[in-house]
Parts: C-alpha cells; structure tokens; sequence
C-alpha cells in the first residue's frame, strides 16, 4: 500500500503544487574492474547506464558517485571527465554508484504540462460521444488517477496499482484545497500553493489513508 | 460490453490497419490525420510514463480510462503497437490482444511472402480474422444502438 506523490496542475496547464509521498530510493554500488561490462552514455548532461544491466543497475540509471565521491554533472570533484577516467585501466578496480534519475522541479514542471494536451487528445479520439479526459492511466509499475474539478482543476494521485479508494481520495485533496488554499487571503489563483495548513493536512490524509484505507477519512 | 475499433501502428509510427466496429463518434478529421495524433499521443504518454515512473518499469503503460472508453495498449519488443478501444467495463483485453498478435498478425502478416513490411495491411484474409476474433472474443457484444 503505497502512495507515490499528489501533484495539482491549473486550469491553465501549469503545476502549481506537488508532494512527493513515498518515492522509493533505487541505489545501488558495485565494484567494476577493467573492462566496464556495461556500456555508459552522456544523456541531459548526465552519465547514463545505456546496455548492460545487471545486480540492480538498470538501463536509464543514473552515476551518482565514483569510489564513494559525489558527481557534479559529467565531471568528478576534481574536475576530470568522468568517462575519461574510466577509460583508463589504472583506475581500476573502481566503486560507482546508480540510482535511478530523480525528477527535478523543473521536469515535473513539464510532466505535468505534457499531461494536459494528452487529457484532451483523449476525450477528442474518443469513440464515444461527449467522453471525459483520461481518468485512470496504468502502467506495470503505478496508476495515476486525475480528476478534473468543474473550474478545470486536476488532482493526480500516483499510487501503487494494488491500492484502492484513490478516486475518492483525489476528491478529499479537492476538499482541502477548497478548505486551505482557496481560503488563505494570501493565496492567488494559478499561483503555486505555498500554503503550510494544505500541505501538514495533505500529508496527514495520505497517512491515514495508507495506513488504514479510505474508509477511515 | 463493445469493441470500439483498432489501430496497428509500425516501429515508425506508419498507421498499418484500423477497423472499427461500434463508433458513434467520428473525431472530425480524415483518418491520416487521426492516426497521426493518435500514435503522438502514445508516444508521449510512453514518454511521460517512463519518467513518472517511481520505479523501473518493464512493460510501462498499459491502459487508459477515461469516462466513456477505456484504451488497451500492447507493444511488442519489436515495435510493433496494437490500440484497441473499449467500453470500461471489458475485461482480460491483455489477452486478446496478445492473440491477436499471436494468432493473426503472425500467421497471415509475418507468414504472408506477398505482404510488405512496415506497410498498410492490404489482405482481405487478415482483415476477415481479425473480425472473427473480436467477434468471438466475449468482450464484444453488440448492444442495441
């Protein structure tokens, strides 16, 4: 029973609140000798695992650290390449850690801009008359619930695809954004929520909510 | 319970078969057209699925609903899409859709020496299976228009 995250997108398309809940941490380290049995790819200004996955390193994973030290984008501490330095079979026996790419801000951003003209496209090729947007979409990993408010509001829930009562639980966030952000004097309309009520009674719904189910809020 | 209709789409996006059998809203556009938006809207969501994502995902999306029709996907490892639409309530489309890659579009497309390859599906033979699936398949029921 886990809840991913909360995110509210605008009537406008633009994302003006997102909680992450219970994002599970992917990490793995691993000692590599020379030669590399996976092949890595500079992608986004990041060193991604391209082929070769294996012991919990997935293709897409991300090089966070080598031989213990954090990466600064494509370069070690010390300002050399990372490919470069392995490369270089001196450098060997060499500890690298992945994990899998964390959203930052900005691409949630953009996730939650890409999701609005999918909503629409959905309801246009539908083949039944007057369809509503997307309302469930799965995947093999997650299920994201959206529910549209009449003012154009959505509320996407992501959660595991086991977990239930989610429909109802997007309509509880509405209720406490109806409670505690539209009622905060401070807070303008297609701003980002920037306010502390909403999100300690967020939290504390999704709480209850995984811990003893829907039925108890 | 209905089978609205269903689209093949190629590893390059080219619409390689579409039928439809309960359609009571037609989307306004020619079906090139529709096509085209209909594999880009696949293609993002693939994308936005992917990135989603908390965890690893081996098969990534599935299906969508939404308040009037629910959209099956299927992606073989080699590319090759199959879209079928139906009402909400249908259940195991999963399967029929692996048949229909299994049991029609391999024997009578990959099997076919005349069929061209990352082409629209011209043989009448296909077609004709295809239809005798869904029409077999217990999710299509044809309700009274």
């Amino acid at each position: 029973m886990v809840i991913y995250g909360v995110y509210i997108v605008s009537k406008s398309g633009g994302l003006i609140f997102n909680h992450d809940h219970n994002v599970p941490k992917i990490e793995h380290e691993r000692v590599f000798n020379y030669p590399l049995d996976i092949k890595l790819i500079y992608e986004n200004k990041k060193v991604v695992v391209a082929f070769g996955q294996r012991d919990g390193i997935n293709v897409g994973h991300v090089l966070m650290s080598v031989n213990g030290a954090p990466l600064a984008g494509t370069l070690l501490e010390d300002g050399r390449d990372v490919l470069e330095v392995l490369e270089d079979p001196q450098n060997f026996p060499i500890t690298l850690k992945f994990s899998r790419a964390k959203m930052t801000t900005n691409e949630k951003i953009f996730l939650a801009s890409m999701f609005y003209p999918l909503f629409a496209i959905a309801s246009q090729l539908s083949p039944e008359p007057r369809s509503s947007g997307i309302e469930v979409l799965e995947a093999d990993t997650f299920r994201l619930y959206c529910y549209q408010t009449l003012t154009g509001v959505k509320f996407m829930v992501v959660a595991e695809p086991s977990q239930p009562g989610m429909e109802i639980l997007t309509k509880r966030v509405y209720e406490l954004y109806a409670d505690y952000a539209l009622k905060n004097p401070f807070y303008s309309l297609e701003m980002p929520i920037r306010c502390e009520l909403f999100e300690t009674n967020l939290v504390t719904l999704l709480e209850t909510v995984e811990k003893s189910g829907i039925s108890s809020v | 319970m209905t089978v609205h209709n269903l689209y093949i789409f190629s590893r390059t996006g080219t619409l390689l078969y579409y039928d439809e059998w309960n359609r009571l809203n037609k989307s306004g556009i020619t079906k090139e057209e529709e096509a085209k938006l209909m594999y880009g809207m696949l293609f993002s969501i693939k994308s936005f699925v992917n990135k989603i994502s908390p965890l690893d995902s081996k098969e990534g999306f599935q299906y969508y609903k939404t308040s009037k029709y629910t959209l099956h996907y299927l992606e073989t490892p080699s590319g090759l899409k199959f879209v079928l639409n139906t009402d909400n309530g249908a259940q195991n489309v999963k399967e029929l859709l692996q048949q229909l890659y299994s049991q029609v579009y391999v024997p009578y497309v990959v099997k076919n020496p005349v069929a061209q390859m990352n082409e629209p599906i011209q043989s009448e033979l296909f077609k004709l299976k295809v239809d005798e699936l869904m029409k077999k398949s217990p999710i299509y029921l044809c309700r009274s228009l």
